[in-house]
């Protein structure tokens, strides 16, 4: 797998990506800079977490405008993978590349700790390793992350089979403990914790990697 | 532009002696501007006019130490080609006057004290002091202030560090009446680089440009580092406009920006424009270097329009660096900030002069020795006394008191002891994925990816030994952090303080400064951790009330990256040792206690008695079981004594103990006095342990043996206490939230 990770202005999980994806799962890693009009030879981008432009306005919601994003489109469009996480979750859906809004936690606070995962799709390049209903356990660290959308997207993200992860204990209020979700062609996908948080045991957890070597052997078997 | 009169002087918190002293260097009256400048620079936060003379006794070398006192931070060689700089600083006054901007700026403050340097933060930390929260406090209004500055606080540090992408990766928080109108905010930054690639606040090269760098100037924070050299008063709340207002995300540009920048080559020097502003950027950049440094403050990029000279030297602006860089390179520094869409621009040029001379569109406003205002600041011997103190020495009567298990109830559900989660929660903890041991451990432990090797890192600072006895207060805090840090398995190696006190200009309050520092310097001197910088926060009075004499200490450790024991039992059925022994103590030692503060509510006597010899021997013991992987989990003892630790060691993974003691100490003394050099071990190598203390010449007395779900203690068989675990566990964990409520 080439991977890109793109670097936004105040996005500071994008070392964590390119060391987890470089170092943990050996696999050539590179930065993309926001105003980056191409991707380059990349099979994967991932938006990454932080705080892109400060969150000023809404979390997300200067990120979409960036030059990078149209390529992101693109990408999307044309069939690559795109992982976005907290942050670059929240960059995907103010972008329209997913469904729905990430909205303040319920708590209204800023909650960082380790949750439970239940896997519900393995439909997915980024889940097929794993086995339905699989608990992960990964890092959480955000202040919006309850997620929300009206019903009738909500029964629609469920009929497709694109709710990717559920929270065993919900942490912010999502609806229908929603975690992370999957686009309609399945090659894009947002979650509120962070996979590459748990890549090696000095972490406290590899529960992340299962996401990362599902995207690497779903290009390996599409390049064949 | 007018007459300086005795008023004008006084309300620049000037006094006489100081204002003829200026009259002399500069050979003249000073203008309106230049004693603005001069009563930033002479404040005691800026000059440390009245603790310099004392802080002189400190240790602050040693064979790692590559830079001590007098620089942004003191930086350490941690092997493998790369050193960390690492520093404490408070922010205490902003804090009370406006809670979450108060915090946020110290902690924007520190980092770029870090970064300035040329080193990427990777961990912060904070000790926080505050009066007791709504249900503990014995006034309702007073509490709920409290509990709204705690809030506060902990969403500005969250809100500041969380953005900037800084782990905030541990801490204490501590509860007393004493901190009712000063609540104290102590943050600590560490930072990593390579070894020689250290930057410096120097303007060198006469002709050199001076470069201003980041946010634009507004009147914010004007006179900051005066408010924060005076007592509070009915007044104070006026000043809240001397309160800066942070911007995190600005400050994350700021970092990525200068380190590019620095990669360049063409920086010569670069310092951060904290207290003091632009003012004391550029005389101490000139002073260090020895040249003078001419700015006009027409070209200073300015947020509201109309600013005098005065208003942009003095404002306290944040996310601001000055740099200078090699002449004609300007524009590969301008391109590197234009990438990240800062603001910079050059405001001056190195002089030869040795002067700070400030221009406004080409007319001389101020024109001041650089090392007159940097080096030649008053220096105090103020008159001390003994030690302010009101506890008397005897005990009172220890009547009705709770049973043991009533008190181990009452002691975890409370604020100082009961689980920090609310706080750490709001922490992002594992960004940098570093974080090895995070919050709620003995230490907090962050990995340097480069090297293969582990900062241990933590704060102490116990107000309460320090009230009783300031001195020996001040060696149990060092010994206790470097515990701390041994019980991780790190080597204590270097310090930072940052002292708070009261007035010095009352000799009972000075004499406690005085002692603090020479305890916390015969302390550092024995455990090897020499002290390269820190912060003297005094004037820490309201209404002539003073908080108890509170020094607070930051050691750093060095170990191997591995994957840490912690404090949590993990299995049951194993070996419950305490290394050190069980200790003595008697009533007059236990009145600096948990117990007696909590239990008997009263304080009195001395703090617990240290041998310093027998620490460092324990210490190394414990350095040597952890690293030789034999214990399964490791807690030093402090606040609360054994009981608390073994609660707090049982909590983790529902594993408690069965203990038998065999002693003739009363129950509340055996199970909560917080004699030092104990740390509890749960092992299945007991023989292993006993042999490594027998080599260092000290106790490892096993007590028991670890089971599911519940903690129980004996002596010679009698009862004392015997807890399910569960609901002890509840009570520690829901604690803070309850007391935070109305």
């Amino acid at each position: 797998m080439k991977c890109g990770v793109v670097v936004f202005p105040g996005s500071n999980c994008d070392h964590d990506a390119w060391y987890a994806v470089s170092h943990n799962i050996g696999q050539t890693t590179e930065f993309i800079w926001h105003d980056a009009p191409k991707l380059g030879d990349i099979d994967a981008v991932i938006l990454p977490g932080g705080f892109s432009y400060g969150d000023y306005l809404r979390c997300g919601a200067i990120a979409r405008f960036s030059p990078v994003m149209k390529a992101v489109a693109n990408f999307a469009r044309d069939g690559g993978l795109v992982l976005g996480i907290c942050n670059g979750f929240q960059i995907l859906v103010e972008s329209g590349l997913l469904p729905g809004a990430l909205l303040r936690n319920q708590g209204l606070k800023f909650l960082c700790k380790t949750i439970e995962l239940r896997t519900e799709s393995t439909n997915s390049p980024f889940t097929h390793a794993a086995t339905k209903g699989q608990v992960l356990n990964l890092p959480i660290a955000h202040g919006e992350g309850c997620y929300f959308a009206d019903d009738r997207t909500l029964d629609e993200l469920e009929a497709e089979d694109r709710i990717a992860f559920r929270y065993k204990t919900n942490p912010n209020g999502s609806v229908r403990d929603i975690a992370g979700i999957l686009s309609r062609e399945r090659n894009v996908l947002g979650m509120m914790p962070h996979p590459e948080r748990a890549t090696e045991p000095l972490m406290g957890s590899t529960d992340g990697l299962v996401i990362l070597q599902s995207m690497v052997s779903a290009l390996a078997a599409t390049s064949k | 532009m007018s007459v300086i009169t005795p008023d004008i002087i006084a309300a620049h918190q000037l006094t006489a002696g100081e204002y003829d002293k200026i009259v002399s260097l500069l050979g003249r009256e000073p203008t309106w501007t230049e004693l603005g400048i001069f009563s930033v620079m002479w404040s005691e936060h800026c000059s440390y006019k009245s603790s310099r003379l004392h802080l002189k006794k400190l240790p602050t070398r040693s064979k790692l130490v590559l830079q001590g006192p007098g620089e942004n931070a003191g930086i350490i060689d941690i092997g493998g080609g790369y050193a960390i700089a690492f520093k404490i600083e408070s922010h205490n006054h902003p804090s009370f006057i406006e809670p979450f901007q108060g915090a946020a700026t110290g902690v924007g403050g520190i980092l770029r004290d870090i970064f300035t340097m040329g080193a990427r933060p990777i961990a912060v930390m904070d000790a926080l002091r505050f009066g007791p929260l709504t249900r503990e406090s014995e006034n309702p209004q007073t509490g709920a202030r409290n509990a709204r500055i705690l809030e506060g606080v902990v969403s500005g540090i969250a809100h500041y560090g969380n953005c900037f992408g800084v782990p905030t990766v541990g801490g204490e928080c501590v509860f007393d009446p004493s901190y009712n109108g000063n609540p104290l905010v102590n943050v600590f930054a560490l930072g990593v680089f390579k070894k020689g690639e250290v930057f410096y606040g120097k303007a060198e090269g006469i002709g050199n440009p001076v470069i201003y760098v980041g946010a634009k100037t507004g009147r914010d924070g004007i006179h900051g580092a005066s408010m924060a050299s005076a007592e509070f008063t009915e007044e104070s709340k006026q000043k809240r406009p001397n309160v800066q207002v942070g911007d995190p995300f600005l400050e994350k540009l700021l970092l990525e920006a200068c380190l590019e920048a620095m990669k360049t080559g063409a920086i010569v020097g670069i310092q951060d424009m904290g207290a003091a502003g632009l003012t004391s950027s550029s005389c101490e950049m000139g002073s260090r270097a020895g040249t003078g440094v001419e700015i006009d403050m027409q070209y200073v990029p300015q947020r509201e329009t109309g600013m005098t000279p005065y208003e942009i030297l003095l404002s306290e602006s944040q996310e601001r660096m000055l740099l200078v860089a090699e002449k004609g390179r300007e524009e590969e520094v301008f391109s590197v900030f234009r990438k990240w869409g800062l603001d910079a621009v050059t405001i001056g040029v190195v002089t030869g002069t040795g002067k700070l001379c400030v221009k406004d569109h080409g007319q001389i406003v101020a024109e001041i020795p650089n090392h007159a205002l940097a080096n030649e600041a008053p220096l105090y011997d103020r008159p001390h006394t003994t030690p302010y103190r009101t506890a008397p020495m005897e005990a009172p009567a220890f009547d009705n008191l709770p049973t043991p298990q009533r008190a181990l109830e009452i002691l975890i559900s409370s604020g100082d002891l009961c689980s920090k989660r609310w706080i750490y929660e709001q922490y992002d903890y594992m960004v940098r994925t570093n974080t090895v041991e995070g919050p709620g451990g003995d230490a907090a432990v962050v990995r340097v990816k480069e090297t293969g090797t582990s900062i241990a890192m933590s704060l102490d600072g116990n107000g309460r030994y320090c009230s009783l006895s300031p001195r020996e207060g001040a060696r149990l805090i060092v010994a206790e952090c470097c515990r701390n840090l041994s019980t991780v398995g790190a080597l204590p190696v270097a310090a930072t303080n940052n002292l708070n006190f009261g007035n010095p200009e009352r000799p009972e309050i000075m004499a406690q400064l005085v002692e603090a520092i020479e305890g916390m310097g015969e302390a550092c001197t024995f455990f090897e951790t020499p002290i390269t910088g820190g912060n003297v926060s005094l004037y820490n009075e309201t209404l002539g009330d003073a908080i108890y004499p509170s020094p607070v200490i930051g050691i750093v450790g060095l170990m191997k990256t591995s994957v840490p024991a912690g404090i949590a039992f993990r299995n049951p059925g194993r070996s419950v040792i305490l290394l050190g022994g069980l200790g003595t103590s008697d009533r007059i030692r236990f009145g600096g206690t948990q117990y007696a503060k909590q239990i008997i509510q009263s304080l009195w006597g001395l703090p617990p008695a240290l041998g310093m010899d027998y620490e460092k021997r324990v210490q190394a013991a414990v350095r040597e079981i952890v690293a030789g992987g034999l214990a399964e989990s490791a807690h030093d003892l402090s606040d609360g004594g054994l009981a608390v630790a073994l609660a707090e060691s049982s909590f983790g993974n529902g594993i408690g103990a069965e203990i038998d003691l065999a002693t003739d100490l009363a129950p509340e003394i055996a199970l909560f006095h917080e004699g030092p050099s104990r740390i509890l071990i749960s092992t299945d190598n007991a023989a292993g342990i006993e042999q490594i203390a027998r080599k260092h010449g000290v106790e490892a007395l096993k007590i028991g043996v670890t089971l599911k779900e519940k903690v129980v203690i004996r002596n010679r068989a009698a009862s004392l206490l015997n807890c399910d675990l569960d609901s002890l566990r509840q009570l520690w964990e829901g604690s803070l939230e309850k007391l935070l409520q109305s």
